[in-house]
């Protein structure tokens, strides 16, 4: 019943989508239909492709993604637990049910070929057929520390499971626990020692402490994968310490993820309880704190639930902010003191302690002569997302994006019918509404060009649904293509599947599996 | 009746909000038979709303079959556009502004996990109402164009002394048009 409920909604809401859409379609110049394409399947995407819809009337929407699957980080980054954030999926289910719009899943833009795909196709390729292309694919690559020891050790013994790894993606780990397909052969230790160090002051860190230190139990109603869950059973991770270069005032996670760390059952909030006071009343962080409500606002809340090391109970799993580090190097099975006696630990990561130089809001941290070390299984680096160039797209190596005025790609001059949302547009930083107002902008500009004539498609009276189809089927695309349609009737597998163990969805965390079960279905 | 923000009751809460609206086909009586009594009471527990606002709402959900206060609102959108909406008491000004076509978004469908149903309210209502919870505050920071009185719209019911009140859409689209260039007129 409750599912009917929600159909009857989404109808309602669908329809109001296009009473909405109604009242900005008056002031046309060309009669004919446009055709969009969006590159990347995620927030950005989505956002982009349902203000279009809302905006201008008579307009297509293709949006490709390269994974079977839509959504993007709302499905491969949002953590298990908070599934809250992930209803915006709901949105994105009415864009992607639009009859203006159609989902190409498992199709590459500017990929190579494989397997699963036998074709993919260029962005000139689709730059020729559509009016309009949004570059939307987001930041695929992470920040690495490029220090030594980073990749790891190969043990000798030859066991696999002995190989120290040094410093993991945060971000692989992060898709590992949801069921990126990718990332489902990661290899983690969590049981050679208590302690993963975290490196890096952002969300995607504290989800990363949250995630270790949260009981399993907790964490089995979620739509957390059951081999994610598995491994998190057999942990021995009863710490997790996250170091950033700079100091309490500097750091950029949000004040919801601090304050989900203060409530965890069984877990202490440690930091230098010195530093974070004489920073928060120093005349300068005093200033600072009151220009920002927000950061006022998570300083008092660590004032308030935090503790110092040397009055942290030995009894509790603790999550340690650590400040004024910057990583040096990792060493491996190292001798290491601990309560007077001396034991080999299979990682010790070495740091340069820091100090701070200039106002708050633009400290820069200044290395100094001491050193100091911190034990782990293992480490995360966690410093921030990087997005790729694309064949046939500018891109600005400085900054990893691809270079726009207000959505609009420049390359020496504004390039007619090719823009960009999302992070590949700003740079990785944001929560989902910042990306969806980001998004909106870039639709904005885009419907502005088409209501003014100026989009690439009015010299180019051959953009039509067939002419894409043509090239579509040339390309080869057309065959391996996953509708929305094929991705509903996977994701009814995983939401059942997810019943059998009391989840919302139990996903397919393989892409031939995901194809296989979309075809039998079918 | 504690003010914990507890996430199954995040989950259910957009759902019963649904159930709830004018336009929904179901009944309270026929919702009480979905979820039971015991998880009705969820939504209540969870609000981040004051224990008075919570008795207000509930009581406000529990007779509305007999019968509730309809209040006027009028929504300010960016464009200066102003939309006129009624409601029962007891909604929640997000709900309403989806209801009557008001463009506010509402991304986490009113489980305070986002700021996207940010709405700005008049002094003297803001200031009748109770302190907003932690979690409201925390996604707030996050918000555009936030004011001294800033609310997310899911978190805010309405209530009687709300007639006639003005609540303005914050203008996250002032600084869009970098390059110059004019917005079209729509």
């Amino acid at each position: 019943m409750a599912a009917t409920v929600l159909l009857v909604r989404r109808r309602a809401w669908s329809s109001g989508l296009i009473a909405t859409g109604r009242q900005f379609s008056t002031c046309r110049i060309a009669e004919r239909e446009k055709n969009i394409a969006v590159v990347g399947g995620g927030a950005a995407g989505f956002y982009t492709a349902a203000r279009i819809l809302q905006k201008a009337s008579d307009t297509n929407i293709d949006i490709f993604e390269k994974l079977p699957t839509p959504h993007g980080l709302v499905r491969y980054g949002v953590a298990p637990d908070h599934p809250e954030v992930k209803n915006c999926m709901s949105k994105f289910d009415d864009v992607a049910g639009s009859e203006r719009v159609r989902f190409f899943g498992n199709v590459q833009v500017c990929g190579t070929s494989d397997k699963h795909q036998p074709g993919f196709l260029s962005l000139d390729s689709l730059r020729s057929v559509y009016d309009g292309v949004v570059l939307s694919y987001g930041a695929s690559k992470d920040r690495r520390l490029n220090i030594p020891g980073e990749d790891g050790k190969i043990l000798d013994s030859g066991d696999n499971n002995n190989n120290r790894l040094g410093v993991v993606s945060a971000r692989q780990f992060v898709a590992w626990y949801n069921g990126l397909p990718e990332a489902q052969e990661l290899e983690l230790d969590l049981e050679s020692y208590d302690k993963i160090v975290v490196i890096g002051h952002g969300n995607v860190a504290l989800d990363c402490a949250r995630i270790l230190l949260t009981d399993v139990n907790s964490l089995a109603s979620t739509d957390i994968t059951e081999q994610a869950l598995k491994k998190l059973s057999g942990s021995k991770i009863r710490h997790v310490e996250i170091v950033g270069r700079r100091g309490p005032l500097q750091v950029s996670f949000t004040t919801k993820e601090l304050r989900e760390m203060t409530k965890l059952d069984n877990v202490q909030v440690i930091c230098d309880r010195q530093l974070l006071e004489s920073e928060c009343q120093s005349a300068a962080g005093q200033a600072y704190l009151q220009q920002s409500r927000a950061l006022k606002r998570m300083m008092d809340l660590l004032l308030k639930h935090s503790v110092a090391s040397e009055d942290a109970s030995k009894e509790q799993k603790s999550f340690k902010l650590s400040f004024l580090k910057s990583p040096v190097e990792m060493l491996f099975d190292q001798k290491w003191n601990e309560n007077g006696s001396e034991i080999i630990v299979p990682q010790l990561f070495r740091f340069q302690i820091n100090r701070l130089e200039g106002p708050p809001e633009s400290a820069k941290a200044v290395s100094t002569d001491s050193f100091t070390e911190i034990p782990c299984a293992m480490a995360l680096r966690s410093i921030g997302y990087v997005s790729t160039p694309l064949d046939g797209a500018p891109f600005d190596k400085q900054r990893n994006i691809v270079p726009n005025i207000a959505g609009r790609v420049v390359d020496n001059g504004v390039v007619p019918g090719l823009y960009v949302s999302g992070w590949v547009k700003r740079g990785p930083v944001g929560v989902i509404a910042t990306t969806m107002q980001d998004a909106y902008r870039t639709a904005d500009a885009l419907v502005m060009d088409i209501n003014n004539g100026h989009v690439a498609g009015d010299n180019m009276p051959q953009s039509s649904r067939s002419a894409i189809d043509r090239m579509l089927e040339d390309a080869g695309v057309a065959q391996s293509r996953v509708t929305n349609d094929d991705w509903k009737r996977l994701e009814e597998f995983e939401i059942e599947k997810g019943r059998q163990f009391g989840k919302p969805r139990e996903k397919v965390t393989d892409v031939q599996e995901m194809l296989s079960i979309i075809r039998n279905s079918a | 009746m504690s003010a914990v923000f507890t996430r199954s009751a995040a989950l259910i809460r957009p759902q019963l909000q649904r159930l709830r609206s004018p336009h929904s086909p179901f009944s309270p009586a026929s919702l009480l038979a979905v979820f039971g009594v015991q998880s009705l009471r969820l939504p209540c527990a969870s609000s981040r709303l004051s224990h008075h606002r919570q008795t207000a709402a509930a009581a406000a959900f529990t007779t509305s079959a007999i019968r509730a206060k309809n209040v006027t609102v009028t929504f300010i959108e960016p464009d200066g556009n102003e939309v006129k909406a009624t409601g029962e008491e007891g909604t929640n000004l997000m709900e309403l502004a989806h209801e009557n076509d008001v463009d506010l978004e509402g991304a986490c469908e009113g489980a305070c996990a986002c700021s996207t149903c940010h709405v700005i309210l008049p002094d003297s209502i803001y200031d009748s109402l109770p302190e907003p919870s932690d979690e409201e505050n925390d996604m707030l920071d996050l918000a555009f164009g936030l004011t001294d009185t800033s609310r997310l719209g899911c978190q805010v019911l309405l209530s009687p002394e709300m007639e006639g009140m003005r609540i303005k859409l914050p203008s996250a689209t002032r600084n869009f048009y970098v390059d110059g260039a004019k917005p079209s007129h729509h």
